[in-house]
């Protein structure tokens, strides 16, 4: 056994162990064990890498920077996960995307600086022995060009979601045109790389890529962002796969394919939960009907303070709680736990429904109340809580709007008809805890509020759960 | 305030204005409820059940707001304090010594069957609440008449053809006749003079039957208006071809402030095969059918059986009484804003001021129209195109779809140099695991699964690892850099994965 195929059958171990750590992931009850896995597979690939290069003489001064360059990573990035707040995850998660398409971009560089740009030197040698020249540059081609988009598309989600960007979408005329022609343009310059591989190819790849990450998350709105994150996370599966390619490393292939298809299959049950075309997510910017048929005279809405609230959960036997990005937004999932833990105390029955497209990340929700330390077999997914809606005594929508507008049922010229939505409107009562009666992300009046069994509690979500609790 | 409820004084109604369910509802709205005793014993609801509700069972006729099935009768209007209320089915338009005899009285009284066809009055609407029983007790008393099967059925003593129903005017009665009859399996087919019902004909299991005609008439009231001749001319010839194959007529042809028109005539009626039965829902009215009489069953000389009960939603006493008293729960929702017990009459409301046909001893009917559209208004707006609603794929195309993709996938590996061909398999094997091993993934830990994901991605680090300290500097330094983003990731990424796995707990 030489140190070529121990680390060969390392690698091996190290994408199974992958597996199952994605595998893993998919039950509470084994996700922690998931998490260990992947680990696990992470030391070991890391460890026989090390031993490779190693065996390939690396320099002293390499060696040096190698741990270097990991003890800056770990630390920095041990920091950041112990400090990051639960409601800032999307905005992370993103951010780390966003390395993901650097790093990318960056190992593709080096191949090229290392082949292409080196004719004589030995990695060409080899290459052109195999014939394999040609296919090399496109795969360089093709690496920057995925790891390119990942970046600057991750850099704008990262932007707009921490709100240093507006989320409204960006709006250039004839979009679709510009994607459609970026790919060409693409395709195109890979080919003239691949027959005459000069710098300044490459230079123009990577900076087609940066533009078009750009502008395909650029025209994406703040509400649609739980499809971009996930779309992203495939994307930056997909960039590896290619460096894998690039590399000729079964590892970095299986790994890159993996979270490249479990990342666009997130993304496809994302879209189905917004009744929207895959497709037009991908190819950006949908969340464009806004302000239609505002003149609807809806009635009066109804207002309520957080005494009356109280009340009627002191007398309720059945009690959901319908949390939106408002919730996020304000940072009252703690007051909205402690309000879950005395109501459950006093034998109120407490559920959660989780629209899957509330917040800003898949689960985003989920992972706010789990911090504030909601048992998640209480939070359930829309389809499992419609039904007992009908049987429910009040409903406690806090911070969500077009996700529990009844318009999307009822009206078929709405934008978002169609869009399946919690059905609050079936309770006895429902109470909003809102800001303002301004319309949702969508732009789209909610009838909801104009309900009979509707009241309002305008105001900041955290303030008021803390007044009700107060009250109760 | 206090809300009497009466004991119905009709003969033959066994319907009552309150159940026990809706005096909690009426009791949240801040009223106090007294029930006449007796009052729902005709639905199956005794006193006993109104007292463990809240209620009080005495006299209701010293109550601030009086709700009744029916207009209450001349004894129960003499026994009211002046200054009440009340509420019940008092159909103005065709009693007008009712209107005079209220208005003769210091109170106020408002019909439940006058409220305007308007969406938000829609909670409110006793007629469409009780012709909805009404039409699916007609079907079941056809049912109990006719002496055949609805169903078809082929059994060991032979062959039963199914039943053929024809239902005349798909409005809330017809729709639910439609409906009845076609779960007890026989063939329903709807006429109406709106087109614009076909749709609802058809997602109720029946089978439209249009009458051939140029005026297509999309109604401003919501209701059916009358035809004209030519339009009669052809409608009677389509009814008499019907009559002849179908065993079952309901009709159910109402023109609101007008007698029943005229539809099957005694031609009709003697075509049609022994043993048919006819349910005529509009007799009360005068009758769809020639030959049907208010509240009595005929039967023909040539043996067809013809209907006329006017008492169908009554049949049904206590689902009845369920849905028009929350029908009464809705209006007084509506006419207790404050919900504290408080009744207010506001006159700007149409549906109010719709309903009310005397206010304090003044006599306020009729209400000035109401123009409201049931349908799509004629010139209002283009009818915006249906949104595509995806057809699911067939298998032929799905089939077509797999070829295609197998073909394009053959040519691109065939192609490539056999140094990629492993390399393919692999990518290729790795996708579809990725699919199977999310496929089931619980929602609540998308967000944990995507931390994770993404500090697997950075195995790209392994890349940058083989490159730094090979080369010249530029290659090292960029490696430098590369594995500096990559090791933030992979620490990152697990460690925040951790730690939201560590706050997940169960109750």
């Amino acid at each position: 056994m030489t140190v070529e195929t121990a680390a060969s059958a390392a690698y091996v171990v190290a994408a199974l162990l992958f597996i199952l750590a994605l595998a893993g992931l998919s039950r509470h009850e084994s996700a922690r064990s998931g998490n260990a896995y992947g680990m696990f597979g992470m030391a070991v690939a890391i460890a026989a890498t090390v031993a490779l290069a190693v065996d390939h003489d690396i320099s002293s001064t390499g060696v040096g920077l190698l741990v270097a360059a990991v003890a800056i990573g770990a630390s920095v990035g041990l920091w950041r996960a112990r400090v990051v707040e639960m409601t800032g995850m999307p905005q992370l998660i993103a951010l780390l995307h966003s390395f993901i398409g650097a790093a990318a971009v960056m190992v593709g560089w080096n191949r090229y600086l290392q082949v292409e740009a080196d004719p004589d030197g030995p990695y060409s040698a080899a290459l052109e022995a195999a014939g394999l020249l040609g296919i090399h540059a496109a795969e360089v081609s093709i690496s920057v060009f995925i790891g390119a988009l990942t970046l600057t598309g991750s850099v704008v989600a990262f932007l707009k979601l921490s709100a240093r960007m507006s989320s409204a979408p960006m709006m250039l005329p004839g979009k679709n045109l510009l994607n459609v022609g970026a790919l060409v343009a693409f395709v195109v310059f890979t080919v003239w790389f691949v027959v005459d591989p000069r710098l300044w190819l490459l230079i123009v790849v990577s900076l087609l890529a940066l533009a078009l990450g750009w502008h395909l998350v650029a025209s994406i709105g703040g509400g649609d962002m739980p499809v971009v994150v996930s779309m992203l996370n495939s994307y930056s599966g997909w960039a590896a796969a290619a460096l894998g390619f690039l590399l000729r490393n079964d590892l970095l292939i299986i790994t890159g394919a993996l979270v490249g298809s479990s990342g666009a299959y997130l993304s496809y049950i994302m879209c189905r939960a917004m009744n929207r075309s895959f497709l037009s997510v991908i190819a950006g910017g949908f969340g464009v009907e806004a302000a239609h048929q505002t003149d609807v005279d809806y009635g009066e809405h109804r207002e309520i303070n957080p005494e009356g609230v109280a009340e009627l959960l002191a007398a309720a036997d059945s009690v959901v709680i319908a949390p939106g990005y408002g919730m996020a937004v304000a940072q009252a999932q703690h007051g909205v736990a402690e309000l879950t833990r005395k109501l459950r105390d006093r034998g109120v029955n407490v559920r959660f429904g989780i629209h899957p497209v509330a917040g800003r990340l898949p689960g985003h929700m989920n992972v706010l109340l789990a911090e504030a330390k909601v048992p998640y077999d209480i939070v359930l997914e829309m389809d499992e809580i419609n039904d007992d809606f009908d049987d429910t005594a009040v409903v406690l929508v806090i911070g969500a709007n077009d996700t529990v507008n009844p318009a999307a049922t009822e009206d078929p010229s709405s934008p978002i008809a169609g869009m399946p939505v919690l059905t609050v409107w079936n309770a006895d009562d429902v109470i909003v805890f809102k800001r303002s009666m301004a319309s949702g992300y969508a732009g789209v009046q909610n009838p909801l509020f104009y309900r009979e069994n509707t009241a309002m509690l305008f105001g900041d979500a955290k303030d008021r759960v803390e007044d009700i609790l107060r009250a109760l | 305030m206090i809300i009497g409820v009466l004991r119905e004084s009709a003969a033959g109604e066994r319907r009552v204005a309150a159940t026990p369910a809706t005096v909690g509802l009426l009791l949240k709205l801040g009223y106090e409820v007294v029930v006449e005793p007796g009052a729902g014993a005709a639905a199956a609801f005794p006193d006993a059940a109104y007292e463990a509700a809240g209620a009080r069972v005495g006299d209701p006729l010293g109550a601030d707001l009086v709700i009744g099935v029916n207009a209450p009768s001349i004894a129960q209007l003499d026994g009211l304090r002046p200054g009440a209320t009340v509420v019940g089915i008092l159909g103005p338009a065709f009693n007008p010594e009712l209107v005079e005899e209220l208005a003769r009285r210091p109170i106020t009284a408002l019909a439940m069957d006058a409220v305007p066809r308007i969406s938000r009055a829609q909670s409110l609407d006793v007629l469409s609440s009780m012709a909805n029983i009404a039409g699916y007790r007609a079907v079941v008393e056809a049912a109990h008449v006719f002496g055949r099967f609805f169903t078809g059925q082929v059994t060991a003593a032979g062959k039963v053809p199914p039943a053929k129903v024809l239902v005349v005017g798909a409005g809330v009665a017809g729709l639910a006749a439609i409906g009845a009859a076609g779960s007890l399996g026989a063939i329903v087919r709807a006429t109406d003079p709106r087109p614009e019902v076909a749709d609802q004909v058809k997602s109720l299991g029946g089978e439209y039957v249009a009458i051939p005609s140029p005026e297509v008439e999309v109604s401003a009231t919501g209701y059916a208006k009358e035809m004209g001749e030519d339009y009669k001319q052809r409608e009677a010839e389509l009814y008499a071809e019907q009559c002849k194959d179908v065993d079952i007529i309901i009709t159910t042809a109402l023109i609101p402030g007008k007698p029943a028109p005229r539809i099957i005539t005694k031609e009709m009626v003697a075509s049609m095969r022994p043993g048919s039965v006819i349910v005529d829902m509009a007799a009360a009215n005068g009758g769809n059918v020639e030959g049907s009489v208010a509240q009595e069953r005929v039967v023909t000389d040539n043996g067809v059986v013809i209907l006329g009960y006017t008492d169908l939603a009554g049949r049904l006493s206590a689902q009845a009484s369920q849905l028009y008293g929350t029908n009464v729960v809705n209006l007084l929702k509506l006419m207790t804003p404050g919900k504290d017990g408080r009744l207010v009459l506001d006159f700007d409301d149409v549906v109010i001021r719709s309903m009310t046909v005397v206010r304090e001893g003044e006599t306020t009917w009729p209400p000035p129209p109401v123009e409201v559209s049931a349908g799509p208004a004629p010139t209002a707006q283009e009818p915006t195109p249906p949104s595509p609603v995806k057809e699911p794929m067939s298998q032929r195309r799905r089939m077509v779809l797999v070829a295609v993709g197998a073909a394009v996938l053959f040519t691109l590996i065939g192609i490539s140099p056999v140094a990629l061909q492993g390399h393919l398999v692999v990518f290729a094997l790795a996708i579809v695991v990725g699919f199977y091993v999310i496929g089931h993934v619980h929602h609540a830990l998308h967000t944990p699964l995507m931390s994770v994901t993404n500090a697997i991605s950075s195995i790209i680090v392994v890349g940058a690892l083989l490159q730094i300290g090979t080369g010249d500097g530029l290659v090292t330094g960029i490696s430098f850099v590369a594995i500096t983003l990559a090791s933030i990731n992979i620490f990152g990424g697990f460690a925040v994965t951790r730690r939201m796995l560590g706050m997940f707990t169960r109750s």
